[in-house]
């Protein structure tokens, strides 16, 4: 398609006997960007990354790397390197070996082989620890190991299987920095596999969105946010508050027994629907300012801000994020303008979600 | 508690004294008494002048050697192709289990079958070739001693290669290398700590095999073990017999060394 595609997916389908694990995935990675799949355990998030590697073959479709079909080509003929959920260095060798792994490979110079290790290890702040053995590096240390072995290749895309996951909380925030800064300074295509959605919001370009073997939604950390296209991604990407609606008419929606001002078109007259409004475009207010009325059930201090829970008169519970502290029992309005609603139709694929997207927003 | 897991090791203790640390020293003690029940250094002189013992211990080694050799090649293949085969459990069973039936039993077999009229040849003059002499040859020897042993060889191995962990093969191949490359660099030196306990449990026992010289090799290849039985049963010279001995157990001490796990800077164990 666009010559700047570098890996393509056109049907791929992949079951083990029949078992179908991957249902007809079509995708296309663009060259040096940050690019997440993202999804639960389970979801064939790691089959697609071996599928991309070569460890396994697609039982349908063609895969292509940088224009030419992949499908029937071996692991390591692909300018493709991994960054496994396990690190997978190799034990019996120290820093400097397992770096130099793939240059050896290539018989390449030993001068040069030393240069290029020297000048990866600096690039992930590992420099000096060349004779180190994997067993005397922490975790993070062996996660920069494993990124310098396979960056020293200086392969067209970089796969990193949940390489964040095993990490404590602060040192995975930062390394999430450095990764990002790495990749946008390399210019480097990276595949990046999580199943944790801030991680994906924090990092990516590109987030896919996976559930049972398909995408269900592709877009910019900010579109996905946004605009998510059913219940599981709404749910799945951030905290989210789901009622259930009717579309009136376009530019105007009702739920909870009110009808309100809103941005979604191009659905059916009195076609029902759910509405999305996150916790943090919910703003407290007086219940004479309010748009809704809730009674206030809990309150949590979460450091930024409070989290409280309430609930309307048809019993619908609400998150609200405020930096403000409302008191418990109380009745409290809560304030949103008409872009903060999403309106979400039932069983609306990513195709007509575009398609319909595109077709008011043009107007 | 201290006491009370010290008293564990009280029966254990017990047998190591009785059966391994005493019987060591009297052996020790033996080999400084002639046959006449001097007490010498003459076994020792004997040992390294007559040019027999020193020619029986290289020999000894030499065929430990040859044994250990050949159980390797045969099952280092093996443990690899076990480990990828479905139904590792009973191909595992049928290989240990040669190893529950008595040596004996298993030599007594062998000779029916390399016998002049045994299996072996029924089925070279089948094969039209006339009847061999295959029992009590070097061959027959070390082909029984490796059947034996074998076992005890692909154990070791198969864990050791079982252990390995697929991603670091899967990594390997990421890396460019080609499957002969993984094996080389990755599979195999991950599988030298099995390699070398199989090393060990075959070439230490092989050094002192006695019963199988004498029933397949029919004395044709004389070993430590050889002699030292002779200078037991035979001879009776009792202080000879256990200064081999304590050649044999120096030499069973090096070879523990030298194929020991040297404590590697970051293997990960
Ligand atoms: N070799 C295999 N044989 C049979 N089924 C497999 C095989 N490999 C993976 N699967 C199945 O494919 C599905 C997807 O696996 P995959 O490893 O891609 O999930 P994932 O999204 O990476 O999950 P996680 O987040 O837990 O790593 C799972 O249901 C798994 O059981
Ligand atoms: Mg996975």
């Amino acid at each position: 398609m666009t010559g700047n595609a570098i890996i393509e997916f056109n049907h791929v389908k992949k079951q083990y006997d029949d078992n179908v694990i991957l249902k007809d995935i079509d995708l296309e990675i663009e060259r040096g960007k940050f690019y997440t799949l993202l999804g639960p355990s389970g979801c064939g998030k790691t089959t697609i990354l071996n599928l991309v590697a070569g460890f396994t073959e697609a039982t349908e479709g063609t895969i292509t790397l940088n224009g030419k079909k992949v499908n029937d080509i071996p692991p390591n003929q692909r300018t493709v390197n991994t960054v496994f959920q396990d690190y997978a260095l190799f034990p019996h060798m120290n820093v400097f070996e397992n770096v130099a792994f793939g240059l050896r490979i290539k018989k390449m110079n030993k001068n040069v082989i030393k240069e290029k290790v020297a000048e990866v290890l600096k690039m992930v702040q590992l420099s000096g620890y060349e004779e180190r053995g994997i067993s005397e590096m922490s975790g993070g240390q062996r996660q920069r190991v494993a990124i310098a072995r396979a960056l020293v290749n200086e392969p067209d895309v970089l796969l990193l299987d949940e390489p964040l996951s095993a990490l404590d909380l602060k040192l995975r925030t930062d390394m999430q920095y450095e990764l990002r800064e790495l990749q946008q300074r390399l210019g480097i295509t990276f595949i990046f596999v999580t199943h944790d959605q801030e991680e994906a919001l924090a990092m990516s370009d590109i987030i896919f969105v996976m559930k049972e073997g398909e995408i269900v939604q592709s877009g910019t950390p900010v579109d996905i946010y946004d605009e998510p296209i059913n219940r599981y991604v709404a749910d799945f990407i951030g905290e989210s508050n789901i009622v259930k609606g009717t579309m009136i008419q376009d530019y105007e929606v009702s739920f909870v027994g009110h009808t309100f001002e809103c941005v979604d078109a191009g659905m059916r007259p009195n076609e029902k629907v759910e509405v999305v409004l996150r916790p943090e475009d919910l703003v407290l207010t007086s219940v004479e300012k309010g748009k809704l009325t809730v009674q206030v059930d809990t309150q949590l201090f979460r450091g930024v801000h409070y989290e409280i829970i309430g609930y309307d008169r048809d019993g619908n519970e609400w998150m609200v994020h405020s930096t403000k502290k409302a008191k418990v029992g109380s009745e409290v309005g809560l304030y949103f303008e008409p872009e903060d609603i999403h309106v979400m139709r039932f069983g609306e694929s990513e195709q007509e979600f575009d398609a319909r997207l595109e077709s008011y927003e043009e107007e | 508690m201290k006491q009370n897991k010290a008293l564990y090791f009280v029966p254990y203790t017990f047998w190591l004294i009785l059966f391994v640390i005493a019987p060591i020293l009297l052996i020790i003690y033996q080999s400084f008494f002639n046959i006449h029940d001097d007490f010498t250094l003459e076994n020792y002189q004997t040992y390294f002048q007559s040019g027999t013992y020193l020619k029986m211990t290289l020999n000894s080694f030499w065929y430990a050697f040859l044994i250990t050799l050949f159980t390797l090649l045969i099952s280092y293949p093996t443990a690899y192709l076990l480990t990828k085969t479905k139904h590792k459990q009973l191909w595992l069973l049928l290989i240990i289990l040669p190893t529950w039936i008595n040596l004996l039993l298993k030599a007594y077999a062998f000779i029916g079958i390399f016998s002049m009229n045994g299996t072996a040849n029924q089925f070279l003059s089948f094969m039209g070739i006339a009847p061999q002499q295959i029992l009590f040859t070097d061959a027959s020897f070390l082909f029984v001693a490796t059947y034996i042993e074998i076992p005890f060889m692909i154990l070791p191995i198969y864990n050791a290669l079982e252990e390995l962990n697929p991603s670091l093969i899967s990594a390997s191949y990421d890396l460019g290398a080609n499957s002969w490359q993984t094996f080389r660099r990755v599979v195999f030196p991950l599988s030298l700590t099995g390699v070398k306990s199989g090393v060990q449990a075959v070439f230490i026992p092989s050094l002192s095999l006695f019963m199988l010289t004498r029933l397949i090799g029919g004395n044709r290849v004389i070993t430590l073990g050889t002699a030292i039985e002779q200078h037991f049963l035979v001879t009776e010279n009792w202080g000879m017999g256990s200064t081999i001995g304590v050649f044999l157990i120096i030499a069973m001490v090096l070879t523990m060394l030298l194929t020991g796990e040297k404590k590697k800077k970051g293997a990960i164990r």
